[in-house]
């Protein structure tokens, strides 16, 4: 029972946070110059950072960070992916063939290689690395979209709605698409901690949020340089973000183990 | 001719026992030597595999090709004029329309793509605007050092991986079993931001074990090697431990521990062989993002390789060299992946047998 409610409660608490965040009276920004780099104690549960203002402040207001770029990047790489893979299967042919190529094309650079190249070119800011990271992640929905398309549409009951003479639109979004989401769901929810590490490393690049805004990554980085008198810098941030990551993935792999089931009762 | 029977008959006929041996011993995988003329022999004779390796090496080519003109477009997305960016906003109009030709930039776009490409083909990929230097020849100052680092990144995940798989699915439903989950797990979830300083800060700082930062000497390249290595470990322990236990139900397995085999021996020499075919798979696949996050750990250790590069062309607005590395790194993940799958199609018994149909 602990194991199946742990990921959601830590999931909720992610989510709490950045809800609450407006009601805390929180002040990520104020700066206490005789606090500087201080630990945890009773003044601010989570310490210090190296300009005095408080750790967990700004760990909630790097939640809402993380929580907004990952849900911007998730909800637009899976439109634009369901899509382009959804009409590259279903019209086949020439399109399909062209689709394929250039999703071969993305996918043939490494990681967050293109992302890192995408947000370097276009400066740091909260936007720009949105719009990076869904170049980078729309291919994954893409894939998969093609393939469950692929196969969906094999099916009779899409064939007797052709014969029927359902429009083209109508058969993807009302007769294919419902069927293709299950696996769409589970590739969503690895891709949000793809997204969270994701913005968190470019963040840590420098080329994510530009301060004073906070983000989990840049306080790994601003914390990189004080790691010996005040580790809980570099700690308290990445703990927050391993969590959520382990959290998120145990979701997916608790969304597919059901998807799976549910496949199988409908045989 | 690719179809016709009679030239390939004599040949089943000449290695029919090495046919069925592999029948017998399904592991045939890693081969056997004796197996092994014969199965160069059909690789390189049999249409259909010619036909394969062609297929692939054309797509792998298709995608270079776009990949390059993929990493051409980005400068164009810039927005803003690059050329202001690096000579600051009070720059002399005389020197901007210079730089703007040194780049090539006051050329139409087709012919800058004619140059690049044509650059490209003579591996010369443009200077660097900071220091003045051919960028082939920066690439190829730090090019050993990424080698390094991500040679000894694979080395750590296979070493960790191997044990933890086995141990998993060997003790299935164990306590073994379940710390080996989490801790890859656990090695999947953490990000190399985030395991470099932490090992820094444990081995470097407190311990003093090891040193911080730099390329000096093995000792070095131990925290880089473990922060990107430990990834790719989860990855490979996870996949390992399915694959094991997929072997484990096999009938040959239920064969070979019926005539009296030790468990040590079914493992290591019946299960152990088959698993590792799709793990080396997913190990070629995975080597992109061991590239990609070989930039991250070079940053957090100084390591002077391309990463490093990358990240330092990134901060002086060296656009040539960010557009360089990006594509000797995307170039050479194709390249391990096209060779991965022809290895694959090579060494799977499986795409042998489906031409004999």
């Amino acid at each position: 029972m602990m194991q199946k409610w742990t990921p959601a409660g830590i999931l909720l608490l992610w989510l709490g946070m950045v809800i609450m965040a407006p009601w805390l009276d929180l002040q990520p920004d104020h700066i206490e110059l005789s606090r500087i780099l201080a630990p945890p104690g009773n003044a601010a549960w989570l310490g210090y950072d190296d300009l005095g203002r408080p750790l967990l402040d700004r760990l909630v207001a790097g939640a809402g960070t993380s929580l907004f770029v990952a849900l911007w990047v998730v909800v637009i790489s899976a439109s634009i992916g369901t899509v382009v893979g959804a009409i590259s299967a279903y019209a086949g042919g020439v399109w399909d063939h062209l689709i394929v190529r250039i999703i071969d094309i993305f996918l043939a650079f490494p990681g967050i290689l293109l992302a890192i190249a995408m947000a370097s070119l276009m400066g740091p800011g909260i936007d720009n690395v949105i719009i990076a990271l869904s170049t980078v992640g729309w291919v994954g929905f893409a894939r998969l979209a093609r393939a469950q398309v692929l196969s969906i549409k094999q099916r009779l009951h899409v064939t007797a709605t052709v014969s029927l003479g359902v429009g083209h639109a109508a058969i993807i979004r009302r007769h294919v698409l419902p069927l293709a989401w299950a696996p769409l769901i589970v590739e969503a929810s690895f891709a949000v901690a793809g997204v969270v590490i994701a913005e968190a490393g470019l963040s840590f690049l420098g080329l994510g949020v530009q301060p004073p805004e906070a983000s989990w990554g840049s306080i790994i980085r601003d914390g990189t340089r004080y790691m010996l008198v005040a580790p809980h810098m570099v700690l308290v941030p990445g703990i927050a973000l391993m969590l959520v990551v382990l959290a998120v993935d145990l979701l997916g792999d608790q969304l597919r183990d059901w998807a799976d089931v549910r496949s199988r009762r409908m045989g | 001719m690719g179809t016709s029977k009679n030239p390939l008959k004599p040949r089943w006929r000449r290695w029919k026992w090495a046919q069925n041996a592999h029948v017998l011993r399904v592991h045939s995988a890693f081969s056997p030597i004796y197996a092994l003329p014969s199965r160069l022999d059909r690789i390189f004779r049999s249409t259909h595999m010619l036909r394969f390796i062609l297929a692939r090496l054309f797509s792998a080519a298709l995608v270079v090709m776009g990949v390059s003109v993929l990493v051409f477009m980005l400068i164009h997305l810039v927005p803003g004029d690059p050329v202001e960016v690096m000579l600051g906003e009070s720059a002399q109009p005389a020197d901007r329309a210079a730089l703007r030709h040194a780049l090539g930039l006051d050329q139409p776009v087709p012919v800058q793509l004619y140059h690049y490409f044509n650059g490209l083909l003579h591996f010369d990929l443009g200077n660097s605007l900071h220091s003045q230097r051919p960028i082939v020849e920066l690439m190829l100052e730090r090019l050993p050092a990424t080698l390094e680092l991500a040679l000894a990144a694979l080395l750590v995940a296979v070493v960790i991986a191997l044990p933890l798989g086995v141990l998993s699915a060997v003790r299935k439903d164990t306590a073994w079993d379940h710390s080996a989950r989490v801790v890859s797990l656990m090695g999947i979830s953490i990000p190399h931001f985030w395991l470099g300083p932490l090992l820094i800060l444990v081995f470097s700082l407190w311990l003093g074990w090891l040193p911080v930062s730099g390329r000096d000497g093995l000792a070095s390249l131990v925290l880089p090697a473990l922060t990107l290595g430990t990834a790719l470990a989860a990855i490979l322990s996870r996949m390992l431990r399915a694959t094991l236990l997929e072997t484990l139900n096999e009938d040959y397995i239920r064969t070979a521990r019926a005539k009296g085999l030790s468990e040590t021996a079914v493992i290591l020499h019946h299960t152990l062989r088959n698993a590792l075919l799709p793990v080396v798979t997913v190990l070629g696949l995975q080597l992109g993002a061991l590239l990609g996050g070989a930039i991250i750990t070079e940053m957090v250790f100084s390591w002077p390789g391309i990463g490093q590069l990358t990240i330092e062309a990134i901060h002086r607005r060296d656009y040539p060299v960010v557009q360089a590395c990006i594509l000797l790194v995307s170039v050479t993940y194709v390249a391990v992946n096209t060779l991965t799958d022809l290895a694959y199609a090579g060494l799977d018994p499986r795409v042998r047998l489906r031409e004999r149909g």
